[in-house]
């Protein structure tokens, strides 16, 4: 018991007994007994489409509620938290990059990058410099000119999108990044530049990184490979 | 709440030109609220006023309304005339200041003609206290003199010097006219946008004068008197239709009442002209009130219009709310992100919709009221104004709470994965 409490600790994802199903759909989406992420791990999940991998990172993020079991984040459980207080752990520990459209785009590429930080007190305190000088210190890591940073979100190509969009997700080094899909709308080129400046920033945060994507040719990077099926036991345990 | 704010402002930047045009048609609904309120108080508030600084007006006894009807507006006929004696004993009672007699039943070219004293002049107030104020000339004196209201100078082109015939009778379709006697106009009043616009003033006397040869409404046949010998009449009046009347202090304005209506000698009534005008306007207040009500559903329709559009524009804007709700904002964030917006779009269009009135009334205000009589005034909103653009903004912020709890049920239904 006490030993299963540590490995909690020590994980920054743990999933337990975890059932899911999507309001209104006909059964349950996912059903995961058991599936650990630890800290520092960089792992690559795949599954074909519609299995539930979107789904399952929403859980993980605290948005969607599961209906049965436990999931703990960086050492947090997220059933014993309030739904307001759910959101602002999300803002303080997660950062996200999704597969397109990850920006507002009526706020120019620097103040996305700096949003987490309008939510979230904790990325603030976690910076040695201030957020802005924060943002334009990631910008230049990820290969951004400091001229589009002033740009509406809405003029940058997908792929300084996707660059902005990982700059913020590092932002104030939350503890974990969640990435969905985040190189599917580039080139294969661009897919690799996106991956080293994705995987060297993480490394040099210390950052936990879930990585879901369709491409195996990316998945040599990661230190772990999850098939969500091999996770998920929809359909394979009896019911009861 | 300020990266609400933040993030509303630059959303509403970015979308300006709908977000401009959701204000104005707010803006401008407002602005005929408040425009109809204003020109309802001000039009309340001007025929109050048709005729203020008199007491009491005087008459022979009938309604009330109809009293000042015929002596103030000049609409209908009086029943009876009271008798010069009668006038001269009211104007002795003590607590009289002065009194000013009113003579009717002649026109011109559908003008009533007033026979009065010079005095009238002084005497009459309108608005808040306002005086009579001649355009042009100044008060008759010599006996064939006449002075015209605004109006009547206008419709005519009449100027100082000209020739005027009166006519016996009122109404468009006089019966005769008194071409024997011509006036001379000397004076020409400015606007009030009272009934004096639209009056011919004579002297009492000149009003004995053009009659002297006439009876009971007609000439007497083969009788002409020339004017030089008029004055060999006794031209003082022996009746008026009423008489204007100033108190020394308006305490004893129900005794001088009391005393004019037990007057023994001819029954007379004494009315009070303001508590009067209030009955008369609570007659035709009906017609406002409906205006007011045109101008509220027009209101409504620019509300609608504003939920319409937060609404359509949430469509384009549900994965915007998915980011949000990624980087931690929550389901109530998301909420009040489109609240405050749709908030602050009908703020806007009320404060720009109260600026229209206000500059509507600085600029053409001043034109209303020289043409058409008609009083707009400037100035802070009045206690019913503010009532007006409360309900208004409460109505916004009603209205902002749909586009809020859509937005709210989406990012719930949503979560970070964003539908189409
Ligand atoms: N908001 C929703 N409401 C109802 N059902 C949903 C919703 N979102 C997803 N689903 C259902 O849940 C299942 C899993 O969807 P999910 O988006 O997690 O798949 P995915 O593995 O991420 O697919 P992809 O690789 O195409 O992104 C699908 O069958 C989908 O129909
Ligand atoms: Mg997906």
């Amino acid at each position: 018991m006490d030993d299963d409490t540590n490995t909690r600790e020590a994980s920054a994802i743990a999933i337990a007994d975890l059932t899911f199903a999507w309001p209104g759909a006909g059964g349950v989406c996912l059903d995961v007994p058991d599936f650990k992420v630890s800290r520092g791990e960089r792992v690559f999940m795949h599954g074909p489409s519609g299995s539930g991998k979107s789904t399952l990172l929403s859980l993980v993020a605290g948005v969607l509620e599961p209906g049965a079991g436990r999931i703990v984040v960086l050492g947090q459980d997220l059933a014993a938290l309030s739904a307001r207080a759910r959101d602002r752990y999300r803002a303080a520990n997660i950062g996200f990059v999704f597969q397109m459209f990850n920006l507002v785009p009526y706020l120019t590429a620097l103040d996305n990058i700096l949003l987490p930080c309008r939510f979230s007190c904790e990325r603030v305190s976690r910076l040695e410099v201030p957020a802005p000088a924060e943002a334009r210190r990631l910008a230049e890591r990820l290969d951004l000119e400091a001229g589009l940073l002033d740009r509406p979100a809405s003029e940058l190509s997908v792929g300084q999108q996707q660059r902005v969009a990982a700059a913020r997700a590092l932002i104030g080094r939350p503890g974990l990044v969640i990435a969905d899909e985040p190189t599917s709308a580039l080139d294969a080129d661009r897919q690799q530049r996106f991956l080293d400046l994705l995987l060297a920033e993480c490394d040099a945060a210390g950052t936990t990184l879930l990585f879901v994507s369709h491409d195996h040719r990316l998945s040599r990077r990661f230190e772990r490979l999850v098939e969500l099926r091999d996770i998920n036991h929809v359909g394979r345990r009896a019911p009861g | 709440m300020s990266v609400l704010l933040h993030l509303t402002l630059r959303s509403i930047a970015n979308r300006r030109l709908t977000v401009s045009l959701t204000a104005l048609a707010i803006a401008l609904a407002v602005a005929m609220l408040l425009g109809v309120e204003r020109l309802r108080h001000d039009a309340r508030e001007g025929f109050a006023q048709t005729i203020s600084g008199t007491d009491l007006i005087v008459g022979a006894r009938s309604g009330a309304v109809q009293l000042l009807l015929y002596s103030v507006f000049h609409i209908g006929d009086a029943t009876n005339n009271v008798s010069w004696h009668s006038i001269e004993a009211i104007a002795e009672h003590p607590q009289v200041e002065w009194l000013v007699p009113i003579s009717l039943g002649d026109s011109h070219r559908g003008f009533r003609v007033v026979g009065t004293s010079a005095e009238f002049f002084e005497r009459y107030r309108y608005g808040r206290g306002r005086e009579i104020g001649f355009a042009e000339g100044r008060p008759f004196s010599d006996l064939f003199d006449t002075v015209v209201g605004a109006e009547v100078a206008a419709r005519f082109g009449y100027r100082v010097g000209q020739s005027i015939v009166v006519s016996h009778g009122a109404g468009e379709v006089a019966f005769a006219d008194h071409d024997d006697r011509p006036f001379t106009i000397v004076g020409i009043l400015e606007r009030t946008g009272t009934p004096v616009d639209r009056s011919v003033f004579v002297s009492l006397e000149a009003i004995e004068a053009i009659h002297v040869d006439w009876v009971g409404g007609a000439r007497i046949p083969g009788v002409s008197i020339p004017t030089e010998q008029l004055h060999r009449f006794d031209l003082r009046p022996k009746a008026v239709t009423a008489a204007l009347v100033g108190l020394n202090s308006r305490v004893a304005v129900f005794r001088v009442q009391r005393f004019v209506n037990t007057y023994p000698d001819e029954p007379l009534m004494a009315i009070l002209p303001g508590a009067t005008l209030q009955q008369l306007w609570s007659v035709i207040g009906v017609v406002e009130r409906a205006l007011l009500a045109v101008s509220a559903i027009v209101v409504l329709v620019g509300l609608a219009g504003l939920v319409a559009v937060v609404i359509a524009s949430l469509g384009e804007r549900r994965r915007e709310l998915a980011i949000l709700r990624a980087m931690g904002a929550s389901p109530a964030h998301v909420f009040g992100l489109l609240a405050l917006e749709s908030a602050l779009i009908g703020l806007i269009g009320c404060g720009v919709g109260f600026a229209m009135v206000q500059s509507g009334a600085l600029l053409v205000g001043p034109w209303l009221e020289a043409r058409h009589g008609l009083l707009l005034s400037a100035g802070w909103p009045s206690h019913g104004e503010w009532m007006l653009l409360g309900a208004v903004m409460s109505a916004a912020f009603v209205a902002s709470l749909v586009p809020g709890f859509r937005a709210y049920r989406y990012s719930l239904a949503d979560g970070m994965s964003v539908r189409i």
